[in-house]
């Protein structure tokens, strides 16, 4: 991975080396998209298709199949799932001054978890009408709607008198996701083998189910999250000070954190709703870009997003070669590429000292 | 002017200040005097609008409990008894972030100008956890110099509320700093500045507030508040003003003189 440049240049100001490295990241994002347009289980020449599509000719179904209804839903899913959680993870970062916070934290993922166990366990209870109508939508809107209860519901608990608890919310957030993790387990005990084959899947996440129905119905949810979250950008690099010199400042520290929470709701939801649980993302993309060009938040939003969907294409690329014509589920890629980057930059770092 | 009226603040179940009264002058630079928990930091966070109180807090005439953070920031900046940085910033970032907050923002970058001021200048590009604790405290007295700037602006003066500001910093650069908040109450703007030395107080200070037990016990010139009995009574030993101690060397900080600026 391309670590760019760590010294600081001589004014202290890391602005237009953030900016370099936002046109570095989108440039590797057009790549890799383009890249993982071709890559997969059936051939198909991005090249011809292209060619015929500026000749003006109809693609042959085969193309249009493969790269129309299948690889570009996919492709889009990704690129939104990845800056999604790699911007949550960021923005929870800066939320909890804590360089380890994860959207994996605050009971998001766990809340999402639990719904969509809950709904593929106990989906078959649904009288059949409902479940017909319902169909693939079920586990979707279930992980949606279990993630956002979670936040809720951390949400108030973390509330007094119009202050809310960051530590409250930190630690709710660790306490919930055992508990739904214990909820969890009931219910895989009571799975059979189908559901269990659907939950394995499901909890370690997979590009495989995207289309464009479920991307139409998630995208909206994420890029409003997306689009959101550098508005909060200016907030979070006072915040980094405290919170009582950020009030000071002159920051709506309160609104900062809703609004912080409701953009990671937002994007950790409907990411979670869609692919199921990726992990590493969130927490490895914003720790290596603030090692690259610092920590201020105007450049770490929008470069953890360029580089949190290029670094998951590439993983759900490797997910789908690595084994073709059968897929890996692509938490796994992404655990495997992002634990060990995460143990180095553990141990290259100085401990701080006490 | 900050006019402190009638006072009450209660933490948990704890009424820690109680009745105070006092008013602190633009141009004057105020210091807020007492014993380890006698709830001198309390007073300045109710004045900094951090705190829910009791009685009057007015700031340019302004209740602070009922003024809009943004409007707050703008008149008055506050240098915390201590602040932890979250993330690795440097140092122009981190006092960048005051000017970015201040009336001064999207204006001609003080950053240089405030580092000079603060005696760190070139320190910049330093990332500030790799600075000592002066120097660190130091880089947020540039911030919070950053954020209100010109002492006075269209005839309103601004404020510096400071905790502490000398307490981890060498004689040469507590004499610098406390020297710095004079020139920014001679030029025009209110300083109330948290002190624990009281020899730099009663050289910097125009008035003093003593405190003990939560509870006003003196205001007024150095002269007047720092006496045997006052400092006897707050302190709870026998304090002797300009008595040098029987034996051994001791420091007179009024013997040096300020560097050069
Ligand atoms: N959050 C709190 N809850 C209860 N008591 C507090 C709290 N914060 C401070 N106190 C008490 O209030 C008193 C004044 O504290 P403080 O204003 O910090 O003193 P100092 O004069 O040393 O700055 C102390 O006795 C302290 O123990
Ligand atoms: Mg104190």
């Amino acid at each position: 991975m391309a670590v760019l440049e760590a010294d600081p240049p001589a004014t202290g100001d890391r602005r237009r080396l953030a900016r370099r490295a936002t046109l570095a990241l989108l440039v590797l994002l057009l790549l890799t998209a383009a890249a993982s347009l071709t890559v997969g289980a059936a051939e198909v020449s991005l090249s011809h298709a292209l060619a015929d599509l500026l000749a003006g000719r109809d693609l042959d179904l085969r193309a249009r199949v493969v790269l129309w209804d299948i690889r570009l839903p996919r492709l889009l899913t990704g690129i939104l799932v990845g800056a999604a959680l790699a911007v949550s993870g960021a923005v929870l970062q800066g939320l909890f001054r804590n360089p380890l916070a994860d959207p994996g934290l605050v009971g998001v993922s766990a809340g999402a978890g639990l719904g969509a166990i809950t709904a593929i366990v106990l989906g078959g209870l649904l009288p059949p009408a409902l479940a017909a109508t319902a169909g693939p939508w079920l586990v979707p809107v279930a992980a949606f709607g279990g993630g956002w209860g979670a936040v809720l519901l951390l949400y108030a608990m973390a509330t007094r008198g119009g202050h809310t608890s960051v530590a409250t919310l930190l630690l709710g957030g660790i306490a919930l996701g055992a508990l739904a993790g214990a909820v969890s387990g009931v219910l895989v005990y009571m799975a059979d083998d189908d559901q269990l084959r659907d939950l394995t899947f499901w909890g370690m996440g997979s590009l495989a189910g995207a289309s464009w129905t479920k991307l139409l119905a998630t995208a909206p949810l994420m890029a409003l999250a997306l689009l959101a979250a550098p508005s909060l950008a200016r907030g979070l690099n006072a915040l980094a000070l405290g919170e009582a010199a950020a009030a000071h400042m002159g920051l709506p520290v309160e609104r900062l954190k809703r609004h912080a929470i409701l953009t990671v709701a937002c994007a950790v939801g409907a990411a979670v709703a869609v692919s199921g649980g990726i992990g590493f993302v969130g927490l490895v993309v914003p720790h290596l870009l603030r090692l690259a060009t610092g920590p201020d938040h105007r450049g770490l939003l929008v470069n953890a997003a360029l580089l949190g969907a290029t670094l998951l294409l590439l993983a759900d690329g490797i997910s789908r070669i690595l084994i073709a014509p059968a897929e890996l589920p692509i938490g796994i890629v992404t655990a495997v590429m992002g634990a060990p980057v995460f143990l180095a930059i553990l141990l290259r770092r100085r401990l701080p000292e006490v | 002017m900050l006019q402190i009226r009638d006072l009450q603040v209660n933490l948990g179940r704890r009424a820690v200040l109680r009745g105070i009264t006092l008013t602190a002058r633009p141009g004057r630079l105020t210091a807020i005097c007492g014993p380890n928990g006698s709830g001198k930091t309390t007073l300045l966070r109710a004045a900094c609008g951090d705190l829910a109180y009791r009685g009057q807090i007015r700031l340019q005439g302004a209740e602070v409990a009922t003024t809009p953070g943004p409007q707050r920031a703008a008149c008055r900046a506050v240098l915390a008894q201590n602040t932890a940085l979250a993330f690795p910033f440097t140092v122009a970032e981190v006092v960048r972030l005051g000017q970015s907050f201040g009336p001064a923002a999207g204006g001609p970058d003080l950053t240089a100008r405030a580092l000079a001021r603060v005696g760190l200048q070139g320190y910049g590009p330093r990332l500030y956890p790799e600075l000592s604790g002066g120097e660190q405290q130091r880089v947020q007295l540039a911030r919070v110099l950053t954020q209100v700037w010109d002492p006075v602006a269209h005839g309103v003066p601004r404020w510096l509320f400071l905790d502490e500001p000398v307490s981890s910093l060498d004689i040469a650069h507590q004499l610098q700093i406390m020297q710095i908040a004079r020139d920014y109450a001679d030029a025009g703007g209110g300083v109330v500045a948290v002190m624990h030395d009281l020899n730099l107080t009663a050289m910097f200070a125009d008035k003093i507030a003593l405190l003990a037990q939560g509870q006003l016990l003196a205001m007024g010139p150095p002269a007047s508040v720092l006496r045997d009995d006052l400092l006897g009574r707050a302190y709870g030993c026998n304090l002797r003003v300009s008595t040098p101690p029987a034996q051994g060397p001791y420091l007179l900080p009024q013997s040096a003189r300020t560097p050069a600026r």
